[in-house]
């Protein structure tokens, strides 16, 4: 039976913060029946939802209402009972308001994880109990710690099946630590869960008197996520400059843009790229309201004392705190496209609000993400292949190590031909 | 020490910015597909918000029905003249009087699956090479897959199964001639954060939002308004009732629900408790399970 909605109201709602999360398992691991649970007893199912999928349930002759449905999106998904594309979900408590990247983990698996992760606080890896760590949760691990992702949690599935054994998921605990240890991953957790039960999902299980630590839900609610951004290093990469043609704002030039790190004052004084010039910051403002401060990952409009030359593409940012100005890059980069890296190939780059283009000078090696192995003799560079690469740009590139900041740590390379998104990239 | 810390609407609001400039820099002639319901009505004043002092330098576009709640069309014109921006008009009227697209017959007809045909022709004829929409990727299953940049081919076909991958906030808007883009800066916004935002910025809405009193009838179990636009039958009685509209579109498809919500903050309070999706009173979308996504292949918005 359906619940009653839980969602917050209008009270406190105006302090919730987000949390993006990615979710990744292999086929059968229970990931979308984990998200229907979260979904299901966070009370974030409406009713015509719910009516829907048990209709579908009883359609297909499942026994239980089967809140994986809740997720698959596209007809040939609901037909074939998988997930082709990363899909997108919401819910929300009185504490937080979640973004869920769903990503199938079959084909295109990598693909598919690497774009959901891009912009993920949180992954979670789903572990079957019975079968232990396999070789696609040393995948998935990987994919995590090469996309940056802060906050890594290991849900033990299935525990129903292995009668709630500590024993069982002592001994994963232990494989996952040892393997992730070679891997850069801030914070890893672990949780004994049955999504189909719902133990340890939302409401805390008596089925593990062993385990002490927090519900999934609680931990999603509680884990720190202030220091995800980084408010270090100031850099504002100009994304379109504001130049009203109106006698009240004759003489306004604001340059808007997102902050992609650090903390920004009227007052500051601040240097742009590639210019050089010099100049102090007059005013930060969103809208009519001027601001005494900006932080990533904040949209604002910042104006400069001076009159100089800034367009598009352009950075602001600090004296005495430049990002890397360089032609040659190198990057990790994941492969997207049918069509495989073609070495020496040019091919169009997207960083921050800059476009140029690049030529893959030199292919390093390749990653055996199920090893870890380094591929140095093989160059083939095909869709969901992870490959270290130095590209030569058309012009100067002004950024950061992508562990220091994800934003000015990105890349993507267009195909110039199709115009398609062939690869994403970590500048190392 | 002080936390650097946005809330998830400030964090909402500045990834639809940032979303709105991408499009004025990337492409020669954006617009904004505006309906007249909250979710347009967002996205405009997002507009507004990311290029003052500035006008907002792209056009309006309404696909009006004919079949429209004159509350809807009087809003409409007060709003964009308050903006400052230009308003075109595709109308589905002139396309089925020029015999381009068909009228559906019987009692359950209805001009929305006809907007697409007038949607395609207006970008075509203006030359739109991006489309600002409203759309949420929680207001239905197959909008869930959909990305903030989506690529449209010539033939404004949307393909599900060959969408670009979208990573971090790097926006790929290149296109062949004749292709166009069709791109959704408040994907990540749920009814509910709509809402709330409204609320935060004292957006203005059409009154069909709040709670008043109406003429109306029941069809399989839906509240529409009974004001001769909608074939009615005999045993459909006309009753008035107090009500109010959770989303407005075509008369012909949006149904109403019993409401005494007056306010914005009533209405957040009914969202809040709700225990039915807002597409729920939507009869388009009951046509089959997979109905959004055939519309959506087609180049519905």
């Amino acid at each position: 039976m359906i619940q009653e909605n839980n969602q917050p109201g209008a009270k406190g709602y105006l302090d919730m913060e987000l949390l993006r999360f990615t979710t990744a398992g292999s086929v059968d691991d229970g990931k979308s029946t984990l998200i229907g649970r979260l979904l299901y007893d966070s009370k974030s199912i409406f009713e015509d939802q719910y009516e829907a999928i048990e209709e579908s349930s009883k359609r297909k002759g499942d026994e239980n209402v089967n809140l994986a449905l809740l997720t698959d999106g596209l007809r040939a998904e609901r037909e074939q009972g998988i997930t082709i594309d990363v899909a997108y979900r919401y819910f929300a408590t009185p504490k937080r308001k979640f973004i869920i990247a769903d990503t199938p983990g079959h084909i295109q698996y990598t693909r598919n994880m690497v774009t959901g992760a891009s912009t993920a606080n949180l992954a979670l890896i789903l572990v079957d109990a019975r079968k232990g760590v396999v070789e696609q949760t040393h995948r998935h691990t990987f994919i995590a710690a090469l996309l940056g992702i802060p906050h890594v949690v290991f849900c033990i599935n299935k525990m129903d099946l292995v009668d709630y054994d500590e024993d069982t998921y002592n001994k994963i605990k232990e494989d996952i630590e040892s393997f992730s240890s070679k891997l850069d991953v801030k914070d890893i957790r672990f949780i004994p869960i049955s999504a189909l039960k719902g133990d340890n999902v939302v409401n805390e299980s008596e089925n593990t008197p062993w385990y002490k630590g927090g519900t999934l839900l609680y931990l999603l609610e509680n884990i720190h996520i202030g220091s995800d951004h980084n408010h270090i290093d100031c850099r504002f990469p100009v994304q379109y400059v504001v130049r009203p043609q109106s006698d009240k704002f004759h003489d306004y030039r604001g340059y808007a843009g997102r902050i992609a790190g650090g903390i920004f004052k009227p007052g500051d004084e601040v240097v742009v790229l590639p210019s050089g010039f010099s100049s102090k910051i007059k005013s930060i403002e969103t809208y009519e309201t001027e601001l005494d401060e900006a932080f990533a990952p904040m949209s604002v409009t910042i104006q400069l004392d001076d009159d100089i030359d800034i367009s598009r593409g352009d950075m602001i940012v600090r004296d005495h705190n430049r990002p890397h100005v360089d032609q040659d890059i190198d990057i990790m980069l994941c492969w997207m496209n049918e069509q495989a890296l073609i070495p020496n190939g040019k091919y169009g780059i997207k960083h921050t609000t800059n476009d140029a283009r690049c030529l893959v000078k030199h292919i390093h090696y390749k990653v055996d993400i199920n090893t870890l192995h380094r591929l140095e003799e093989d160059k083939s560079i095909k869709m969901n292949d992870i490959a270290r690469v130095t590209l030569r740009t058309t012009k100067p590139l002004f950024y950061d190590r992508y562990s220091r900041n994800r934003i000015t740590g990105s890349v993507v390379l267009i195909d110039e031909g199709t115009n398609e998104t062939v690869a994403a990239g970590m500048i190392i | 020490m002080k936390a650097y810390n946005l809330t998830h609407l400030k964090e909402l609001e500045a990834e639809a910015i940032f979303v709105i400039r991408e499009v004025a820099a990337q492409f020669e002639n954006p617009a904004i597909l505006f309906s007249g319901g909250k979710d347009s009505i967002t996205v405009a004043h997002l507009a507004r918000k990311a290029f003052y002092p500035s006008k907002v330098p792209f056009p309006l576009v309404h696909i009006d029905t004919g079949h429209n709640f004159p509350e809807t069309i009087e809003f409409r014109d007060k709003f964009i003249e308050e903006l400052g921006a230009e308003l075109i008009v595709g109308s589905v009227q002139k396309s089925i009087d020029e015999g381009k697209a068909v009228e559906e017959k019987g009692y359950n007809a209805s001009r929305n699956a006809l907007q697409t045909v007038t949607l395609l022709e207006t970008i075509e004829s203006n030359k739109f090479d991006a489309c600002m929409g409203g759309a949420r990727r929680d207001e239905e299953k197959a909008r869930a897959k959909e990305r903030f940049f989506s690529h449209r081919d010539e033939f404004g076909q949307w393909d599900p199964k060959n969408q670009r991958p979208e990573l971090w906030n790097l926006f790929n808007g290149k296109k062949h001639f004749g292709e166009n883009f069709r791109v959704f800066p408040i994907s990540n916004w749920t009814e509910m954060d709509v809402w709330q935002y409204i609320l935060m910025e004292g957006i203005e809405l059409p009154s069909l939002y709040f709670s008043h009193e109406r003429p109306v009838f029941v069809r399989e179990g839906v509240i529409m308004a009974s004001n001769g636009i909608v074939p009615q039958r005999d045993t459909e009685e006309t009753v008035t009732k107090t009500i109010r509209f959770r989303t407005i579109g075509d008369m012909t498809c949006t149904g109403a629900i019993e409401s005494t919500a007056a306010s914005l903050e009533d209405i957040i309070e009914e969202v809040a408790s709700s225990r039915l999706t807002e597409r729920g009173t939507r009869a388009d979308d009951k046509r089959s399970e997979a109905a959004m996504e055939d519309r959506k292949k087609q180049g519905y918005f």
